[in-house]
C-alpha cells in the first residue's frame, strides 16, 4: 500500500505506539496523586511536554495538552476573553471547520464576524486581512498552511500589521497542518495563540496541544480539577501524550526529510503524463501537499480506482466528504462541481519508489475513469 | 409468579387447514427472536405463544418479540395459580408496578377478565367484580370502568391464570416463511429497505441482491447497503444479501444504445439477472422498491418496459406510497438513517442528462441486440457473492 492521504491522518511512529504502549503499562499513575506513581506520570509528562515546546521553539509552561487540533482550536477561539465592547472577529474563509464553526458560534453569540476570501493563488492576503480588523476586533484567526491546498498563509505579515497598527485583537494559528513540515518559531511568528495535532505527525490520534503566549488570557472550555494550569481541566491523558512528545522529537529531528523535492516530482511526473491536469493553487505551499485538478471527472471514482491498485488519497479534504459537493475551501477557489480535485499528502516517510508508483497509479486511473465516461454526444 | 410475555397471533386463525404450518413457522420465529435471553421458555398452549421469561429481561424480550410478524400484541405478564388469591395478588403488584412507572396509569383502573377454563366458580364479571374490588381497597386506585387510565387483564386457563397491565401492538402480518421466498432488489435508498419489511410483513422470507459498481462506487456504499441489510435482519426480513458486479454491465449497456435509454436498460439486466438468481435459491417472485411516478424509470411506460425483461412475478409493495408515507416507515423500522448516509450507490456518471419517461420496447429490444445480453446476466449471476446478514 502506497499512503498519501497524510493530511487526513498519519501512522502513529513505531517509537511514538511503543512510548505509547510502554506508558499505558508502566506509567498508569494519576499525575495529581502525591505518591511515587503520581511523581513518575508527572515526570513523563513533563519531558513530554518540553519535547512539544521545542517542536515550536515555545516555553514548556506555555503549552497546553489537549485531546487533538480541534480541541486546541476550539480553546483558542472560545477561550479569548477580550473586554466587553470588542465584539468583532475576523477569520480567513479558508478555515478548517474546527475554526470556522467555532467562529460562527461566536457570531451566533452577539459578536459579528468578516470571512476574509483567498485569492486565486489559494492564500489570504495579509493587506486584506489587516483591513478587516477594526478597532473592536476580539480576535483574528488565520490558519499557517491550508489543509487541503497546501498553501502557506502570512501569518507573520499579519502578526506585524497587527502590532504595527496597535491592534490589541488576539491572534490565533491553527498550525495543524505546518508543524512538522515547515519550521515554526513561536517566538518569532507573532501569534497568541497556536493549535497543533497529534494524529498529523505520527502521534495517536486524540492528542494535541495549544501554545499560548505567555500573558494571552484564554478562558478554559469547561472547569473541573484544575489541570494544565486550569486552561483544560480533566486527568490527563499520560499515554498519549508521552506519545505525542516523542512523535514532537522525531518530528525535529525529520524537518530536513525532502519531502518537497518528492512531492514535486510527483506533480511532475503527473502533470507530464496528463497535460490537461494542473495544480489547485499557486501559492507558497507547505512541501507534502499536491493538490491536484483534473477537470471534467468525478474524484470519487478516480480514488476508488487509485485504490483498487493500492495508493491512498483523498479529495479535497477528509472532513469534506460527507458532505456533498466542493468544500468551502475549493468554493471559495472557484472551483466547480464537474472538475475532481485529487489531494495527495506526503510524509516524511515517503520514499521516491512510492512517489513513481503513485505518479503511475493516479495516470492509469484516471484513464479507466475517462474511457468509462459516456461519450459526450451532440444529439438529444 | 412467573413473568412471561404472551403473544397473539392473529390471520392464523383464518387458515383451516393449513394453521398448524402458519403456526410451527410462528414459534420457530418467536424462538429465533429470543435466541439468546437467558433461561427462556417458548411454549404455545391455548392458542397463543407463551414466552416464559426472567423479569429482569421481560423488557427486552418484548422489545424483540414485537418485531415478529404475525403477532398481533403481545403483554408482558405474570402466570399464577388460577385462585381468586393469587390472582388478586398479582393484579395488585400490576397495578402498583404501573403506577410507579407512569403515575398517570395510577389515575383509574378496571379489570377485564375472561375465563376458557369453565369450571372457575365465578364469572368473567365477577370475577372483574372481586379482583377490581381487592385492587381498589389495597392501591386506592379509583375504578372507571368507562375510560380508565390502567387496565388489568386476567385471562382463567384450566391450570393457570395469567394477570398483565398492558397490551402492546405487533407487526401484524404472516409469519416469515410462510408466504415463501422471495428475491428483493436492495439498493442504498430510503425505498428497497421499506419494500422489504412490507413483504416479509406478508409472510416472505428473502433473500437481497445488490448491484455494485467498483471504482465508480466506493466500499462504503457496499457497507451502507449491509448495514441496511442486518437492520432488516432484525426483523428476520432478510437472510443475506448478494453482492452482484455490475460495472462491465453498466458500461456495455451504456455504450449499446441511445443515452435516454441507459437506466430502463440497467433495469432490465438487473431484472435476468435477479431472475437467475432467484432459480438458483428457489425464490418465486421478485421484490423492488418501485414507486409509481417519482423518478423517469418509474412511470407505468417504463415500469411495463422493464418488467418485461422479467420471468418471475415482480412485487412492488411501494407503489402506491407517497414518499413521506416511505419515509415514515423507514424511519419507523430502523433503516432510515442509515439510507440517509451520503454513499451512493449509482455513480452519477452513469446516468444520462435526460432519462426517457415512457421508453419503448421495441427501442430497448434492438439496443439490446448489441449485445448478448442473455450471457450478460448469466456472467453478472454467476459472479454474485453471497454475505450473511443474520445477527449472530
Amino acid at each position: 500500500m502506497v499512503y498519501l492521504d497524510n493530511a487526513a491522518s498519519t501512522m502513529p511512529a513505531p517509537e511514538a505506539a511503543e512510548a505509547h504502549a510502554r506508558a499505558m503499562t508502566a506509567l498508569w499513575g494519576n499525575p495529581s496523586s502525591a505518591h511515587a506513581l503520581g511523581a513518575a506520570a508527572t515526570r513523563a509528562l513533563d519531558e513530554a511536554r518540553a519535547e512539544v515546546a521545542r517542536l515550536v521553539r515555545a516555553e514548556p509552561s506555555e503549552i497546553v495538552f489537549t485531546s487533538g487540533g480541534t480541541e486546541a482550536n476550539a480553546l483558542g477561539v472560545l477561550g479569548v476573553t477580550a473586554p466587553a465592547r470588542a465584539r468583532h472577529v475576523v477569520a480567513t474563509a479558508i478555515e478548517h471547520p474546527a475554526v470556522l464553526r467555532n467562529v460562527e458560534r461566536l457570531a451566533r453569540t452577539g459578536f459579528s464576524l468578516t470571512l476574509v476570501p483567498p485569492g486565486p493563488d489559494g492564500c489570504v492576503s495579509a493587506d486584506d486581512v489587516l483591513a478587516a480588523v477594526r478597532d473592536e476586533t476580539a480576535l483574528v484567526a488565520a490558519m499557517l498552511v491550508n489543509n487541503e491546498l497546501g498553501t502557506v498563509q502570512p501569518v507573520s505579515q499579519i502578526a506585524a500589521g497587527l502590532r504595527g497598527a496597535g491592534r490589541r485583537a488576539h491572534l490565533h494559528v491553527d498550525a495543524v497542518q505546518a508543524v512538522g513540515f515547515l519550521p515554526v518559531d513561536v517566538r518569532t511568528l507573532g501569534a497568541d495563540s497556536l493549535a497543533l495535532s497529534g494524529h498529523k505527525i505520527h502521534a495517536p490520534k486524540g492528542t494535541g496541544a495549544l501554545w499560548r503566549r505567555k500573558g494571552a488570557r484564554i478562558a478554559p472550555l469547561w472547569e473541573g480539577g484544575g489541570q494544565e494550569q486550569g486552561l483544560r481541566s480533566g486527568t490527563e491523558n499520560v499515554a498519549g501524550w508521552v506519545a505525542l512528545g516523542r512523535a514532537a522529537a522525531l518530528c525535529r529531528e525529520g524537518l530536513d526529510a525532502p519531502v518537497a523535492a518528492r512531492r514535486d516530482r510527483l506533480e511532475a511526473l503527473i502533470f507530464a503524463a496528463l497535460p490537461e491536469a494542473r495544480p489547485t493553487a499557486r501559492g507558497p505551499r507547505a512541501p507534502h501537499i499536491a493538490s491536484i485538478i483534473v477537470p471534467g471527472l468525478p474524484a470519487e471514482p478516480v480514488l476508488h480506482a487509485m485504490e483498487a491498485r493500492g495508493v491512498y488519497a483523498s479529495a479535497g479534504s477528509a472532513c469534506a466528504s460527507r458532505a456533498r459537493g466542493p468544500s468551502h475551501v475549493l468554493k471559495a477557489m472557484g472551483v466547480s462541481e464537474g472538475d475532481a480535485v485529487l489531494r495527495l499528502s506526503l510524509s516524511r516517510y515517503t520514499t521516491d519508489d512510492e512517489v513513481r508508483i503513485a505518479a503511475g497509479v493516479l495516470i492509469d486511473a484516471v484513464a479507466e475513469i475517462r474511457n468509462a465516461l459516456p461519450a459526450r454526444r451532440a444529439r438529444s | 409468579m412467573k413473568s412471561l410475555v404472551l403473544c397473539r397471533f392473529g390471520e392464523i386463525f383464518l387458515k383451516g387447514a393449513n394453521r398448524g404450518r402458519f403456526e410451527r413457522l410462528l414459534h420457530d420465529n418467536v424462538r429465533a427472536a429470543v435466541a439468546g435471553l437467558p433461561e427462556t421458555k417458548v411454549d404455545a398452549p391455548h392458542g397463543r405463544v407463551r414466552v416464559e421469561v426472567p423479569a429482569q429481561h421481560q423488557e427486552e424480550a418484548c422489545e424483540r418479540l414485537g418485531r415478529v410478524f404475525g403477532l398481533v400484541s403481545l403483554s408482558p405478564a405474570v402466570a399464577v395459580l388460577p385462585e381468586i388469591d393469587a390472582i388478586a395478588d398479582a393484579a395488585i403488584a400490576v397495578a402498583r408496578a404501573a403506577r410507579a412507572r407512569d403515575p398517570r396509569r395510577g389515575e383509574s383502573f378496571k379489570v377485564e377478565a375472561r375465563r376458557s377454563n369453565k369450571q372457575f366458580p365465578l364469572s368473567s364479571p365477577e370475577i372483574a367484580r372481586e379482583i377490581g374490588g381487592r385492587v381498589a381497597a389495597a392501591t386506592e386506585i379509583r375504578v372507571d370502568v368507562h375510560a380508565p387510565a390502567l387496565e388489568i387483564g386476567v385471562e382463567i386457563a384450566r391450570d393457570v391464570a395469567y394477570v398483565f397491565g398492558e397490551t402492546r401492538p405487533g407487526p401484524g402480518g404472516l409469519p416469515v416463511g410462510c408466504s415463501g421466498r422471495a428475491l428483493l432488489l436492495l439498493s442504498g435508498g430510503i425505498d428497497s429497505p421499506a419494500a422489504a419489511w412490507l413483504a416479509a410483513k406478508r409472510g416472505l422470507a428473502l433473500d437481497g441482491l445488490y448491484f455494485h459498481s467498483p471504482p465508480f462506487v466506493g466500499e462504503k456504499s457496499r457497507d451502507k447497503v449491509l448495514s441496511l441489510g442486518r437492520a432488516l435482519a432484525r426483523w428476520r426480513a432478510l437472510d443475506s444479501v448478494w453482492v452482484a458486479p455490475f460495472t462491465e454491465a453498466q458500461q456495455r449497456l451504456r455504450e449499446a444504445g441511445r443515452a435516454e435509454l441507459a437506466v430502463v436498460l440497467y433495469r432490465r439486466m438487473m431484472m435476468r439477472v435477479a431472475d437467475r438468481l432467484a432459480d438458483r435459491i428457489g425464490a418465486e417472485a421478485l421484490v423492488t422498491g418501485e414507486n409509481l411516478g417519482q423518478v423517469a424509470s418509474q412511470t407505468l411506460r417504463n415500469m411495463a418496459t422493464i418488467e418485461a425483461a422479467a420471468r418471475h412475478l415482480v412485487l412492488r409493495p411501494l407503489s402506491t406510497y407517497d414518499k413521506a408515507e416511505t419515509v415514515a416507515l423507514a424511519r419507523r423500522i430502523g433503516t432510515f438513517d442509515i439510507s440517509a448516509l451520503p454513499y451512493d450507490d449509482c455513480c452519477s456518471l452513469f446516468v444520462p442528462p435526460h432519462p426517457a419517461t415512457a421508453a419503448r420496447l421495441g427501442d430497448v429490444e434492438q439496443a439490446e441486440r448489441a449485445l448478448d445480453v442473455e450471457a450478460l446476466a448469466d456472467q453478472v449471476a454467476a459472479a454474485a457473492e453471497r454475505v450473511s446478514v443474520r445477527e449472530e
